[in-house]
Parts: structure tokens; C-alpha cells; sequence
């Protein structure tokens, strides 16, 4: 996948490896890298590789922020709440942290139930 | 009965019992006595337990790092003071800690090392005490100090006296910053508070499989968070070296490591009111190491950069300092002319040799490590600029690529920068520009020193063109041959003198070498301050 020449915004697309790009010097097969339209070879790290992708905040989507348990759920599939309506107690590090809705909306999908423990990011309600 | 046990008893009935004019040899039976319990540590049992995991026992390590017969122990007979559950009747000798002074490389040190025979290493107030004393003598004397840790963390039988005992511990390491070098070294599992420490100190030293850091254990986040991960996985030695850039030093086995230590202490002054000892000079292996040979002059290929800090530096001798971390930037040590200098240099070999959130870290660190210790900087620069990515700008690419800097502006050691090939951008400013206050830059003649690189800046400054062209692939590449005839070369620099000379390679050693006599003596007026604010 090379990067044309003309792109000017610098996106993780542009940096990725590609086998086409890769060449050969002695024995060492080497990757390349992007930079303001140049293409570098040389080697990428497992950190660089691994490096989270970037993905836009859903307002649908209400994630875990921090991993716990949850403590109470205090809606439904299908009910509607208000904004300022309380959702769920998530309890991490001997807090108990209450999730609140934003706007009004209604609910599709309840993913945890009480006394589940999730990890960080963890999607917990999707709304309609 | 119990070791532990037994010697309470009989030293409570001997309180009682004491003979008050023993003759003198019987009195030094006695000390002998003593002495051979406290150097049991914690029994033949824990020590087994201890050699099964590949380990040494805290005072072969002591023994073993120290040269030969250097090594005079303090505060043998120091007693834990946990009065609270049951802690009163336990005999816990040396209180798990052996402190005491010694001689590396013939020079003097002060040395802790925590026993984990002896209630896991577990640091309680009067553990923390010894080695509190031992740093304090190691200030006064103005010598390195040594921490070898393995240690469960805080006794927590002793509740706050344990805590406080860090918080000596802590200020300590910061008063010290700075002034004395300060070694940690890992051996065991270390948590909570115990890594703490390490990480206040200068260099930490790791050895696979036997080091483990982390400030909570894989037990609490399984409780607390449901995430099951082994030791080795969270916190081992590899982690910590490749990952995280707590440590510096990796090693395979507990004597390789010691070597390190060894090694590592050859290069660094023993305060900072010294330089390091100079060494006989000796040329580099250029036969191994030639220019020629391992520089293409081509700026989209790769090279080690080691080999060419090896084919400038005294015997090609390189001590790299975090190998294994942020490999894009190269840090270490080697000696110019028999004096010790720190290298820094980019990387082309991994991600282009760019700086990014963890490589500004590790080389603003050192900077600031080889500022405060009168050790040279000797900069080789070839970098295509920051590197771009959400991930980056996200992590904080601005605040921590500004340590760099930071550093840079603010060292007032010699510092010599040799640029190579490129240097774009930020990245020029960054990597000791003259701007920043470099004494000396050189510049070999397939250096390109520019805003950007020609193929971004052509796109740029000629888009119009470009667009307009019939064939605009052709225009382009017309206008990026352009811009490099005119701006990718090191002339544009120098004719504003923002490059003092452009060198052969070949001249590099013998430049440097001249430039860091001359300034051996430099002395910058600093403003008045009680410190700055650099971006952390």
C-alpha cells in the first residue's frame, strides 16, 4: 500500500509497513516508514506497531472510564431515560461511581449485569 | 524451637544472667558468637529457597560486586522495633538489610542490600534507618551509593513506620540527585514502595527472570480489576527494559549484571564537583568500524549508528545505556582522548532514527544526567523530524519532546554536535543545534540541513505549479530535484553560520577531540534561580 505522493495530511494509514516496500540490504529485510512524504527504510517497533488507532468517542456508546464492578443497574432494555437520569453504580478502588445519562434518550442494549466486573473502555449501555 | 526463638530466649536469660566481667576472651567469643547468628540471615532454609530461584544471597552480592576483601559491614547487630502482633518476640537478623562501604574499581562506595532470607527483604523502620544511614554517609563522604533491592515492600506489621521509612528513603535519593551517583540494583521481586526508590536513583540494573517491578501485584489487579497477567508479563525484567524505560540496564544472570555495574562506573565522576577519571587513550578500531563502510550516504537508508559512535570513540568502546528501550535514539557512554563522553545519537536502524514521546524521555534524561556529572555531550544527528501519528500528539508528544529541549538549552557541559546526514525541522533544533547553545557543530558534506524534507517542502512550496503542470508527477519530481540541489546540503547553514564547519568524515575524531579540549574548561553564568520548570 504506497502512500501517494501528493498526500499532505500525515495519517497512520501513511505510516503503516508494507510488504510491497520492503527491500532487501544484506540479509536484513527492512520496512518503511512514512515522514512528509519520504519513505524511510528501516525497522518498526513492536510498541510502534502496537500503538493504539485512534477512534472517535460514540455519544451512543457508554463505556466503562475505569475498570470495577457493577454495583446497580437502574434502568432497562427499552425504557427511555432523562438527562441527568442515573444509569448504573460502577465501584473501583472503593468508589462507587454513578454513571448518569447526558441527554434524553432511550435504551437499546444492556451489556453488564449487576455484580459483573469489567475492564476499562468496556461498552456497558448502547442507546437507540 | 525455631532459630528466632531460641535466641530470644537466651537472650533475655543472658540480660538477666550477664556475668559482669567476662575476661577479654571470652568477650570476643561472645561478639563471635553473636556475629556467626546475625550472619546466618534468615536460616539455612530461606537461603536455600533463595539459591533454588537462581539467586545469590544479599551478602554474596555484596561480596561478589565489591573488590575483593573491600567490603566492612555497619549496623550488624541492628533490631527490628515492630512492637505489634507478636513481632516483639521475632529475631530478624541485620533487621533484613546489610549496609556497609566498600571499593569498585578501587574507589570508594556505600552499599545497602536488602535480605530477602530475612521476612522477605520486607522494609520496617529500622531496615529503613540503616540504609537511611548509609545514604547519609554516602552524602557526607560525597561517594556513589548502591542499592542492591529485593524486598516484598513494606512491613506491614510496622503500619506507618514502614511508610515513613520510605518517605526517608525517597527525599534522600532526591537530595542526593545530582550530586552523588546513585546505583539500584534489582534482584527479586520488588513492589509498592521498594521500586519506588529505584526510580529517583540514576541507573537501575535488572536481571532477566530474577527482576520484577511493579506497584501492584498481579494478586490486586486480579482482585480488584478481574485482569489475570503473570509477574514476568506486568513487571519482569524484559518489560521494564524494553517497554516501560524504567530500567537501564539488562542483563542475563546476577554476575553479567555486576559487570555492568562495574563497567558503568569506569565512565561516571564519584560526585559532581569531579570529572570522570581520565583513561589512556587509545585510537578506534577502524578497520572494523570504517565510515566508509557503514555510512551510506543515501538519507532513506538505514545504519547502525553504533557502528559510527564506535569507529569515532576511544578502542570503538561503547557503553549503551537503555539498549533496549526507544530504539530510535542511542544513548551511552564512551571516551574521547581517554575522557569520558556521552553520546547521543539517532537512530536510523529503528523508526528512521525519529523522535518520539519515549526516545525525547530517555535522551533528555541522560542530557541532563551527563550535564549534572561534567561529562561532555558529543550529538550525532540524523533525523527525519518528530513522528506524526494521533497516538503521539495524544501521549503528550509536545510536552515530552520538549524535554529535549529543555535539556539541551539548559546543560552546560561541553556539547559537540556532529550532524550527518539529516536534520529536518524541530529535529535540528532539538538535537543541540548551535541554537541551543552547542559550543561546536559540524557538519559532513552529506549533511541536509532544512525546514523539511525536499519532498514535503517541494509539495508545499510548489503546489501551484504542480497542480497546473500537464503532467504533474514530472513537475514535481523537477521541483523536489530543485529544492534538494539548493536546500538539502549543509551550505545553507554554514553561510549563516549556524554550522561552525563542514568536515570529512574522516576528520570527525580528530574535530571532536579538539573541540572538547579546548572547552574543558567552559564556564556559562546561569541566571539566578532555585531551578526551572522543565516540561515533566
Amino acid at each position: 500500500m504506497p502512500t501517494s505522493d501528493n498526500s499532505k495530511s500525515l495519517n497512520l494509514k501513511d505510516i503503516k509497513p508494507s510488504e510491497e516496500n520492503t527491500e532487501t540490504n544484506g540479509t536484513e529485510v527492512f520496512q518503511t516508514l512514512v515522514i512528509e512524504d519520504i519513505k524511510y527504510k528501516t525497522r518498526l517497533t513492536k510498541k510502534f506497531l502496537n500503538r493504539k488507532v485512534y477512534q472517535p468517542a460514540d455519544p451512543k456508546k457508554v463505556l466503562s472510564f475505569i475498570p470495577g464492578t457493577i454495583k446497580k443497574i437502574y434502568t432497562a432494555k427499552g425504557k427511555k431515560v432523562k438527562a441527568g437520569d442515573k444509569l448504573i453504580d460502577l465501584e473501583a478502588m472503593k468508589m462507587v461511581n454513578t454513571i448518569f445519562a447526558e441527554e434524553n434518550q432511550s435504551i437499546a442494549e444492556i451489556y453488564v449485569k449487576e455484580g459483573d466486573m469489567v475492564p476499562k473502555n468496556q461498552l456497558l449501555i448502547l442507546f437507540k | 524451637m525455631p532459630v528466632h526463638e531460641e535466641f530470644a530466649r537466651a537472650r533475655k536469660h543472658e540480660l538477666f544472667t550477664n556475668k559482669r566481667f567476662m575476661s577479654l576472651s571470652s568477650k570476643s567469643s561472645d561478639l563471635k558468637r553473636r556475629m556467626q547468628e546475625a550472619l546466618r540471615g534468615g536460616g539455612d532454609k530461606a537461603i536455600q529457597k533463595q539459591k533454588a530461584t537462581g539467586k545469590l544471597t544479599a551478602r554474596e552480592r555484596i561480596i561478589a560486586l565489591l573488590d575483593a576483601k573491600s567490603f566492612h559491614e555497619y549496623d550488624l547487630f541492628v533490631e527490628h522495633a515492630g512492637r505489634d502482633f507478636e513481632m516483639s518476640d521475632k529475631y530478624l537478623p541485620g533487621d533484613g538489610v546489610i549496609t556497609g562501604t566498600g571499593t569498585i574499581n578501587n574507589y570508594p562506595v556505600c552499599i545497602f542490600a536488602q535480605d530477602f532470607t530475612v521476612a522477605g527483604g520486607s522494609l520496617g523502620y529500622m531496615h529503613a534507618k540503616k540504609i537511611t544511614k548509609i545514604m547519609d554517609h554516602a552524602m557526607k563522604l560525597k561517594i556513589p551509593l548502591i542499592g542492591i533491592n529485593d524486598s516484598g515492600g513494606a512491613r506491614i506489621q510496622e503500619g506507618v513506620n514502614s511508610l515513613a521509612g520510605y518517605g526517608e528513603i525517597f527525599f534522600r535519593n532526591t537530595q542526593a540527585s545530582g550530586v552523588i551517583p546513585q546505583i539500584s540494583v534489582i534482584l527479586g521481586p520488588c513492589a509498592g514502595g521498594a521500586v519506588y526508590s529505584p526510580a529517583l536513583t540514576d541507573f537501575v540494573f535488572v536481571v532477566d527472570k530474577i527482576s520484577k517491578m511493579f506497584i501492584t501485584g498481579p494478586e490486586v489487579i486480579k482482585t480488584v480489576l478481574g485482569e489475570e497477567i503473570s509477574m514476568e508479563e506486568l513487571g519482569g525484567a524484559r518489560v521494564q527494559a524494553e517497554t516501560t524505560g524504567n530500567v537501564h540496564f539488562f542483563a542475563e544472570s546476577e554476575m553479567e549484571c555486576f559487570e555492568q555495574i562495574k563497567k558503568l562506573m569506569s565512565y561516571i565522576p564519584w560526585n559532581n564537583q569531579k570529572k570522570a577519571e581520565p583513561f589512556p587513550k587509545k585510537p578506534p578500531r577502524v578497520r572494523q568500524y570504517s565510515l566508509e563502510k557503514v555510512f551510506p550516504t543515501n538519507p532513506r537508508q538505514p545504519y547502525d549508528v553504533k557502528d559510527v559512535i564506535r569507529g569515532i570513540c576511544d578502542d570503538s568502546d561503547f557503553l549503551e545505556v537503555q539498549d533496549l528501550f526507544a530504539q530510535n535514539i542511542v544513548i551511552g557512554f564512551g571516551r574521547m582522548n581517554g575522557y569520558t563522553v556521552g553520546f547521543v545519537a539517532n537512530q536510523p536502524l529503528v523508526l528512521a532514527g525519529v523522535l518520539d514521546v519515549d526516545s525525547s524521555d530517555k535522551a533528555a534524561r541522560f542530557i541532563r544526567y551527563c550535564d549534572a556529572f561534567n561529562i561532555p555531550l558529543v550529538t550525532l544527528v540524523d533525523l527525519p523530524g518528530y513522528l506524526p501519528g494521533v497516538d503521539q500528539e495524544h501521549a503528550g508528544v509536545i510536552r515530552h519532546g520538549a524535554k529535549v529541549l529543555y535539556a539541551y538549552s539548559e546543560a552546560t557541559v561541553p556539547k559537540i554536535t556532529v550532524i550527518t546526514r539529516k536534520a529536518y525541522g524541530g529535529g535540528y533544533i532539538a538535537m543541540c543545534s548551535s541554537h541551543l547553545r552547542a559550543d561546536f557543530v559540524f557538519a559532513w558534506p552529506t549533511a541536509e540541513i532544512a525546514v523539511m524534507g525536499p519532498e514535503g517542502a517541494a509539495n508545499i512550496i510548489f503546489r501551484k505549479e504542480i497542480v497546473e503542470a500537464e503532467n504533474p508527477d514530472e513537475m514535481r519530481k523537477a521541483k523536489i530535484k530543485e529544492y534538494k540541489e539548493k536546500f538539502a546540503n549543509p551550505f545553507v547553514a554554514a553561510a549563516y553560520g549556524y554550522v561552525d564547519a563542514v568536515i570529512s568524515p574522516e576528520e570527525t575524531r580528530d574535530m571532536v577531540i579538539h573541540a572538547l579540549a579546548i572547552s574543558a574548561d567552559k564556564k556559562v553564568d546561569v541566571p539566578l534561580k532555585k531551578h526551572g520548570i522543565p516540561p515533566f
